[in-house]
């Protein structure tokens, strides 16, 4: 096996040699809120097989900020993607305080995915047939059916408001995607995230398709958030820049982690 | 809630979509129009079909008939009085009918059929077929003064007007035998038209006593005329008429090219027939009678070779009373059933009863069988074919619903990432499907609906654009396209649209739902 390089930031995580009988069942540190423990991947291209992450081990602390930096094709948005339970890792574990999450059912990941992880993206990733305000509410509609979505419907529109006046969308609460700004429209990405009360913002480049201001004003948008609610944030970037208003800095070299 | 939001958004947002709702909507109202057409054929021609046709048939197989009509309508009525309303003996006889027409001897095959005014009408519509309405409400074998129906009163609204036949009646008859006479009386020879004294002739221009001889014919013995000779009495056709006779409408006229009926005789007409003896072997013998009224049932295979005349009259000249024991003959006895009776049961008791040698009892139905057997079999090849139609439309679904979930294939991801299942990725499209479905559907419901009560405008519309008739009265005897709307049918039609339409979505939304969240997102 690869060797592991192990990143202790903080007092949050446990160093790999303190995970007890950590090669056979390693058990996560008790603060962590996500933990990644030997995690591999490998994509297949054509017969061959490209290890994507060769063994990466995180962990974030609860309401830490968290960046992960790497060069393009380094893994990070896999690793990203596992610690969001969006892909399965080929081996190792994903924790989420405390309980593995990589391998549970495919209903249960989908509930996780809906109400403790929120994600965005570097592409904003709406939805185009519907408005922004409709966007941020889409995780409510998916959480629950049609009664219960109606019965609640005015609290969730409120709710949705006030996420999109938080972002500085108030007056484009009825544009559709293509009627907004990138920056507009990355904001409208990170309400939708949020209105489901995640405990883990995952952001996958949130500022890789914006100018350096637009991008600014999402960054303060997410110190905002991660001080304000403790919001647990995972970023991935290659922006050293932006990468440097996270509290830590992981950085990932050919699928693992290096310490910065 | 969110693969209501998104089907609906997607109803509104793919236009692409639409090519799959028109072709399911042409589909669906091509298949309501033809069922209804078909319907509305296949109802008009067993009504028809049933109003000349009795509900039963007892026939004798021989032309002969068999003897004592009033003892087998005993005996059929033992066995199955209780479902039997009405009955009525018939002798029906293979003929010839000739009349003139422009100087012309005109001879058809006809079917000559003795029935009996007083009790015909209880047993089919017979009289509502009349061209008189007086006869409508009982039919006389006498010919009437004047007032014959003057347009064509079983097309409905649409009836033609038909002006020749405001002259029909006593009047015609007098002012046709009156020009003769003149005709005569000026001295001129009356061509081709007139043979004085042939018996064949319309009018006897000079019916006195001595007639010339008759050419060697059997069939003289029976002659009217001879008969009347030998009673002495003189025939004035200004005041009398021959056996009263009432002939297929379609033997009279015919059609222009404008579709109004033109006529080679009217009521009052005198005409000729020859039909065969009762004996063995058969001889032929003729008779002259005068058109009372015209039959017209608007099938054209019936209006087209019926003539119907007293059957007292055609038992005594086919000899088919005994002479002893003057017990007259029939060669069937058409049977009406009262309301509800089940005429196959009935058929069947009665078939126990009799001996098949001699007789043979049948429904109309069973008369008519291959006709509506074969409307039934053109309905439901017509419905395999455009029940493939909406198949196609089906697979023009589940092309473009592939597209779209190719173009799609990043909002997929989207949800997932968001927390969707699999499975509500597949309700979104099963429900895309479905809503696509309905929409086709529906649409093609009203556009359906609309052919169907507007159906005899867009064929005068069609026919007015291509000067071709779309729908040509003369083949068909009816004026308007019939139709019957039934809601069980256009049900099933829809459904099976319904069904087609989310089958074609199954493939594409499992598709959509085994998609990779992670490739999904990562789809340009």
């Amino acid at each position: 096996m690869n060797e592991i390089h192990t990143v202790t930031v903080g007092k949050t995580s446990a160093p790999r040699h303190a995970l007890g009988a950590a090669t056979a069942n390693p058990r996560p540190a008790a603060t962590a809120r996500l933990q990644a423990v030997g995690l591999e991947k490998h994509y297949r291209k054509a017969q061959v097989e490209i290890p994507v992450l060769r063994g990466v081990d995180l962990s974030v602390a609860s309401g830490e900020f968290l960046a992960i930096i790497g060069q393009s094709g380094s893994g990070k948005s896999t690793l990203l993607h596992l610690l969001g339970t969006l892909d399965a890792p080929d081996a190792g574990e994903v924790h989420f305080d405390g309980r593995r999450i990589d391998n549970l059912p495919s209903a249960k990941r989908d509930a996780l995915r809906n109400k403790q992880f929120g994600m965005i993206f570097q592409f904003y990733h709406l939805l185009p047939e519907l408005s922004a305000l409709e966007n941020v509410l889409s995780p409510l509609m998916i959480a629950e059916g049609v009664l219960g979505y109606r019965r609640r419907r005015a609290a969730h529109t409120a709710k949705a408001t006030e996420l999109l006046h938080l972002a500085g969308l108030s007056h484009r609460l009825k544009h559709k995607p293509r009627e907004l700004s990138g920056g507009e429209m990355q904001r409208a990405a990170i309400a939708r995230a949020l209105i489901a009360e995640p405990d883990v913002l995952l952001a996958d480049e949130p500022t890789g398709n914006l100018d350096r201001s637009t991008g600014q004003e999402i960054m303060r948008l997410l110190r905002t958030l991660n001080a304000q609610r403790h919001l647990t944030i995972v970023m991935v970037t290659h922006d050293l820049a932006i990468a440097e208003q996270a509290d830590r800095i992981v950085r990932l070299v050919e699928g693992r982690v290096e310490r910065v | 809630m969110y693969k209501f939001l998104l089907c609906w958004r997607y109803l509104r947002t793919k236009y692409i979509a639409l090519a799959s709702i028109i072709s399911v909507m042409l589909g669906v109202a091509t298949m309501i129009v033809v069922n209804s057409v078909m319907a509305g054929f296949a109802h008009e021609m067993q009504d028809r079909l049933h109003g000349i046709l009795s509900d039963l048939v007892f026939e004798a197989h021989s032309l002969e008939g068999f003897p004592d009509t009033e003892w087998h309508m005993q005996q059929i009525r033992n066995v199955a009085g209780d479902d039997i309303a009405g009955m009525t003996p018939t002798v029906a006889v293979p003929a010839m009918l000739s009349f003139q027409y422009g100087g012309n001897w005109v001879t058809r095959p006809v079917q000559l059929i003795g029935i009996d005014e007083k009790t015909q009408g209880q047993v089919g519509d017979f009289g509502k077929y009349l061209q008189h309405p007086e006869n409508r409400q009982q039919l006389s074998f006498l010919l009437r003064e004047k007032d014959y129906d003057d347009r064509d009163h079983t097309g409905g609204d649409e009836g033609r007007p038909r002006p020749e036949m405001a002259r029909a009646g006593w009047n015609h008859r007098r002012s046709v035998i009156e020009r003769h006479r003149m005709i005569q009386a000026n001295g001129k020879p009356a061509g081709q038209e007139l043979v004085p004294g042939d018996p064949f002739a319309l009018q006897g221009a000079n019916p006195a006593p001595a007639q010339p001889p008759a050419p060697a014919s059997e069939a003289r013995k029976v002659d009217p005329f001879a008969i009347r000779e030998a009673q002495g009495a003189v025939f004035d056709p200004l005041k009398e008429q021959h056996t009263g006779l009432v002939m297929g409408i379609a033997l009279a006229t015919y059609r222009d090219h404008g579709g109004n009926d033109r006529f080679l005789v009217l009521p009052g007409d005198d005409i000729k027939l020859t039909f065969p003896t009762a004996g063995t072997p058969p001889r032929a013998i003729d008779d002259a009678f005068t058109v009372v009224d015209f039959y017209e049932c608007k099938m054209s295979e019936y209006d087209n070779s019926f003539v119907f005349m007293p059957i007292k009259k055609l038992q005594e000249l086919r000899g088919m009373i005994e002479p002893k024991t003057g017990l007259r003959y029939a060669t069937s006895i058409q049977i009406r059933l009262k309301d509800g009776a089940d005429g196959n049961v009935v058929r069947d008791k009665l078939r126990a009863a009799f001996p098949p040698e001699l007789y043979s009892i049948s429904t109309w139905r069973d008369k008519q069988g291959a006709l509506l057997a074969a409307v039934q079999m053109e309905t439901a090849i017509l419905n395999v074919l455009l029940f493939l139609i909406i198949a196609v439309a089906g697979f023009g679904i589940l092309a473009i619903f592939f597209m779209i979930v190719v173009e799609k294939t990043r909002d997929i991801g989207i949800l997932k990432s968001l927390g969707a299942s699999g499975r509500g990725i597949m309700g979104i499209f099963l429900g895309y499907g479905l809503s696509l479905g309905l929409v086709g559907s529906g649409g093609g419901l009203a556009l359906g609906l609309l052919f169907v009560v507007y159906i005899n405008q867009i064929a005068d519309v069609l026919s007015r654009i291509t000067g071709q008739q779309v729908f040509d009265p003369t083949i068909y005897y009816f004026y308007k396209i019939p139709t019957i709307i039934d809601f069980t049918t256009i049900a099933g039609i829809v459904l099976g649209a319904l069904v087609i339409a989310v089958l074609a979505s199954v493939l594409p939304a499992r598709r959509a739902a085994s998609l990779h969240p992670v490739e999904a997102l990562r789809y340009e």
